[in-house]
């Protein structure tokens, strides 16, 4: 037995792309296990009854843009998937007022003329032209990275189609594309608009889960992320998971094992077994050994490199790349039970921007402020939150009339310059809710318990290194075929049958799925085996 | 012009886009806010409360009432135990389909008819010289409709006393509020878990209060025609006048339907003594049915490629079309399909469509017509099992 391929693949983690890779490794016919070191699987797709009664989506907390494609091949409604709209913002100031932008879009429209009726105008436009760059990259984001470097007519090919796609966008939108890859996110909305605070809350789809502020070159491509779901419009794939995020991962695993993947959880990989440079099977930590045809790592690049496989086995400099690779969080976590809905001083009652999000992110200084103290490796005293009620959009997060409130909380360095996480993670979460306190003063009074979670807490518990919600920084030098490390972002490693499939390689992270399917088609590929 | 129903007051105070149509003669709101979605979603993951008073409803008391109903009816009302909710078509001597609705039996001799469109003149021809009570109740009774999975709770936290946990799937209990007669069906046109409610209809406006303040605990969000559309096609339930048309109605033959030919064969009952269609239902039985009503499923890399040979994004229905468009099978336009929309839950382009029968079985191929800016193009479509949405919960006893 020892020796033996007990099964045809083995996927290492069973956050959603582990999942994802495993159900496709399935519905090929491969006889596939996946190993989960929690009790629980989702990796940071995970909901978690926290305090009796209230479900927390504990870490990723709405769906970005999980891909239809995969929501419809591997039937995830039939098992339990359902997205429920976010479709509103509201950004509530210091001086009462507030912005508004929401399914409506004369009442969006009103809304942002009360600030300035040239900027009401321009948001309109700006949809349009951000809908045609989110086109351009969603192709990106559906295809394998094309090497650059390489003469394989195969590669030259990709490389050519891609030219071609770009080709196809048009002067003005090539244009709009370069600078939207080389600018800041504030700089960018400052061509079009000058309202500060719609400037900062949109700037912040630029931020979230990187180390780098509003006005850091580079941020301006994740505002684009974050217009991908824009292009499905009616097909959805932008929301909150029924269940929260958990209910993803619970419906993706639901697929796996309707498809004959066998998941363990409480399964904790010690490392990839390896014999004359080919992947034969891993060892748990139980020190049990299970034999498999290949290996796939769900992990991070660098517990897929560094952690999981001898680095004599590979390149150095892959292994100095992989050691470089920037996967520092820069975000916290704040959760929270409460007896009742809080009160927006701006916008009393319980109405139907409750069940949106709430974007404190007054103007791009104050971001930027709170990115400065990071930079120092302090944690934001005056943070960027980003909240959600999941009990307003789905009753069944808390018992009737109380609430769940998830916020999102920006910056919280991973690297302190004083003290840990430790000492300093109530502090943080004082400061969190002294800021919302500021916007809705009942807040308070209405905590029933408060879980609080800096990136070095969200690496000790579902191990992602750093702390990186992303499993590494969404920046230029880190995405397409420089994800994880040049030559190796077509899912594949040094190492025969071992693979990669984790937010860490392209397209990146997200609730997308996308790099567990693009990682199953090659791996189906080695294996003469197409996709279907 | 409609006038208000019982519930306007409520619902005008929600209606918020002012967005009204017409049905029977009544304001009934479409959307309640600026998105119907939100709405679709409430009833599919919490609960939706809607005004259903414009329904037609009809009280048949007597000795007779069963004879009569039996002799009206498709399904077997004799069979049928106090309590119990039938859903069933009616048709003329000709086998053709005039309506479908509930139809509640309260008593032996006591039983409740909805209907889309007003019947009263039908009863009486059919009741002719039997010893039956007949009494048009359209305006007597209000309707409110309880839907989604957080349906039970609501209603059995706002009435401890009602043993809804029990109630089964169209089955029927009577209690009351506010010391007034209300009947609870657990049948509704959403395809999920839900009731509805009949009562009194000046007691009906603090019935809705009650609801949405049990409700708000529970997510439960106003519901209108536009979420209701979507929902009942998901759920693979017909629409009288769109997916197929009154005989009463009909100009021609061929707009004349009988219940094999809309998917409600299931609903006839042949072995019951003499009922009115039942010659022609019988011969068309035996002969087989020329057309069938089928559920179909457009291929989504179909529409994607279609909409992507003119640079666009699949562009389909987000409120349910109700404009037909022809199916064809190969070069042969072989029926249409009438009531198609894109299911926010399955993330697919459904439709509801008549085929000729030989194009009905499961799995077949058919192509759907889609207009791409302008010019008709075909994509391959799947007749698939409806309904394409079916909770475990719509008929499962909620833990009670």
């Amino acid at each position: 037995m020892a020796n033996s391929a007990t099964y045809d693949a083995i996927v290492i983690g069973g956050g959603h792309n582990g999942l994802v890779n495993a159900a496709y490794l399935a519905r090929a016919g491969l006889k596939t296990l996946v190993l989960e070191q929690r009790h629980v699987l989702g990796g940071a797709t995970v909901s978690e009854e926290i305090y009796p009664g209230f479900k927390f989506s504990v870490f990723s907390y709405v769906v970005s843009l999980m891909r239809p494609e995969i929501i419809r091949e591997l039937e995830l409604v039939r098992h339990g998937l359902t997205i429920l709209p976010l479709e509103s913002t509201i950004t509530p100031l210091p001086d009462g007022r507030y912005i508004y932008r929401g399914p409506d879009s004369a009442a969006t429209f009103r809304n942002i003329s009360q600030f300035s009726t040239r900027d009401a105008e321009a948001y309109r436009e700006y949809s349009y032209a951000m809908y045609h760059m989110a086109k351009a990259v969603k192709y990106i984001l559906s295809i394998r990275p094309p090497d650059p470097t390489s003469f394989d007519p195969r590669e030259l090919l990709a490389l050519l189609k891609l030219g071609k796609h770009f080709l196809s966008l048009g002067e003005e939108n090539i244009y709009t594309l370069a600078k939207l890859m080389t600018m800041s996110s504030a700089d960018f909305l400052e061509e079009w608009f000058e309202t500060d605070p719609l400037i900062a809350t949109l700037s912040a789809s630029g931020i979230i889960g990187t180390f780098l502020g509003p006005r850091s070159p580079g941020s301006a491509y994740v505002l684009l992320h974050h217009y991908m779901g824009e292009i499905d419009g009616v097909f959805r794939a932008w929301g909150f998971a029924r269940g929260g995020t958990g209910g993803v991962a619970e419906a993706i695993a639901s697929s796996a094992r309707a498809l004959g993947a066998e998941l363990r959880t409480e399964a904790r990989v010690a490392h990839v077994i390896t014999r004359n440079g080919r992947a034969v099977g891993v060892a748990l930590e139980n020190g049990d050994e299970i034999y498999a045809k290949r290996i796939i790592s769900s992990l991070d690049p660098k517990l897929t490199f560094l952690k999981l496989v001898d680095q004599n086995e590979l390149p150095s400099d892959l292994v100095n790349r992989v050691g470089k690779f920037d996967s520092y969080g820069s975000s916290g976590k704040v959760n929270l039970a409460l007896d009742a809905m809080p009160e927006l001083s701006c916008l009393p009652g319980y109405g139907e921007h409750m069940r949106g999000a709430i974007s404190i992110s007054p103007s791009v200084n104050y971001i930027e402020r709170a990115y400065d103290e990071a930079k120092y490796g302090r944690f934001a005293k005056k943070p960027y939150v980003d909240i959600i009620f999941p009990s307003a959009i789905d009753p069944g997060m808390a018992p009737p009339g109380k609430h769940v409130m998830s916020c999102f909380v920006q910056y919280a360095p991973y690297q302190l310059a004083e003290g840990d996480w430790n000492s300093q993670r109530e502090a943080f979460g004082d400061a969190v809710v002294d800021t919302l306190s500021e916007y809705m003063p009942n807040l308070k009074q209405l905590i029933l318990h408060r879980q609080v979670l800096s990136p070095w807490d969200i690496e000790q518990t579902i191990g992602l290194s750093g702390g990186n919600i992303f499993q590494g920084e969404l920046s230029l030098s880190q995405l397409f075929f420089l994800r994880p490390a040049p030559g190796y972002a077509q899912y594949r490693t040094p190492i025969a049958n071992y693979y990669q499939c984790g937010s860490g390689t392209h397209p990146g992270g997200g609730i997308t799925g996308a790099p567990g399917r693009l990682a199953a088609i090659e791996i189906l590929k080695d294996a003469g085996k197409v996709l279907q | 012009m409609p006038i208000p129903s019982p519930l306007y007051s409520r619902t005008a105070a929600l209606c918020t886009t002012q967005e009204w149509r017409d049905w029977s003669g009544y304001f009934s709101a479409i959307t309640y806010g600026p998105s119907y979605e939100v709405e679709y979603y409430a009833v599919r993951n919490a609960a939706g409360l809607m005004d259903a008073s414009p329904l037609y409803k009809y009280e048949i008391r007597g000795a007779d009432a069963e004879r009569l109903l039996d002799r009206m009816v498709t399904r077997n009302v004799a069979k049928s135990r106090v309590g119990q909710v039938l859903y069933t078509p009616w048709c003329d001597e000709d086998g053709k389909v005039i309506d479908d609705g509930t139809l509640a039996r309260l008593g032996p001799q006591h039983f409740r008819l909805t209907a889309a469109d007003p019947s009263l003149r039908w009863l009486q021809d059919v009741g002719y010289g039997l010893d039956v009570e007949l009494r048009d109740v359209s305006t007597e009774l209000a309707a409110l409709a309880l839907q989604g999975p957080n349906s039970y709770a609501i209603l059995q936290s706002l009435l401890p006393k009602a043993k809804l946990g029990g109630l089964r799937y169209y089955n029927l209990l009577q209690t009351e509020f506010n010391h007034t007669p209300l009947t609870i069906t657990r049948t509704g046109y959403t395809g999920d878990l839900g009731y509805e409610l009949w009562v009194a209809p000046e007691h009906a406006p603090a019935l809705w209060d009650s609801i949405m303040e049990t409700g708000a605990g529970y997510g439960i969000l106003p519901l209108g025609l536009a979420a209701l559309d979507i929902l009942r096609v998901e759920a693979g339930l017909l629409l009288i006048e769109v997916d197929y048309s009154s005989t009463l109605h009909a100009r021609i033959p061929d707009q004349q339907s009988s219940p094999y030919e809309i998917g409600l064969g299931w609903a006839v009952d042949l072995d019951k003594p003499d009922f009115i269609g039942k010659q022609a239902l019988q011969a068309e039985h035996a002969a087989g049915t020329p057309r069938s009503l089928v559920g179909l499923e457009v291929n989504w890399y179909d529409l994607e490629r279609l909409f992507g040979e003119a640079n666009l994004p699949p562009q389909v229905a987000g409120r349910a079309s109700r404009t037909a468009v022809p199916v064809y099978a190969g070069e042969e336009h072989v029926g249409q399909a009438t009531s198609m929309v894109f299911s926010p839950i399955l993330k697919k382009y459904i439709a509801l469509a008549t085929v000729r029968s030989e194009h009905a079985a499961l799995g077949s191929q058919l192509e759907f017509e889609i207009t791409v800016e302008y010019v008709r193009k075909r994509a391959s479509a799947t007749v698939t099992k409806m309904p394409f949405y079916n909770p475990a919960q719509k008929r499962a006893l909620p833990n009670g």
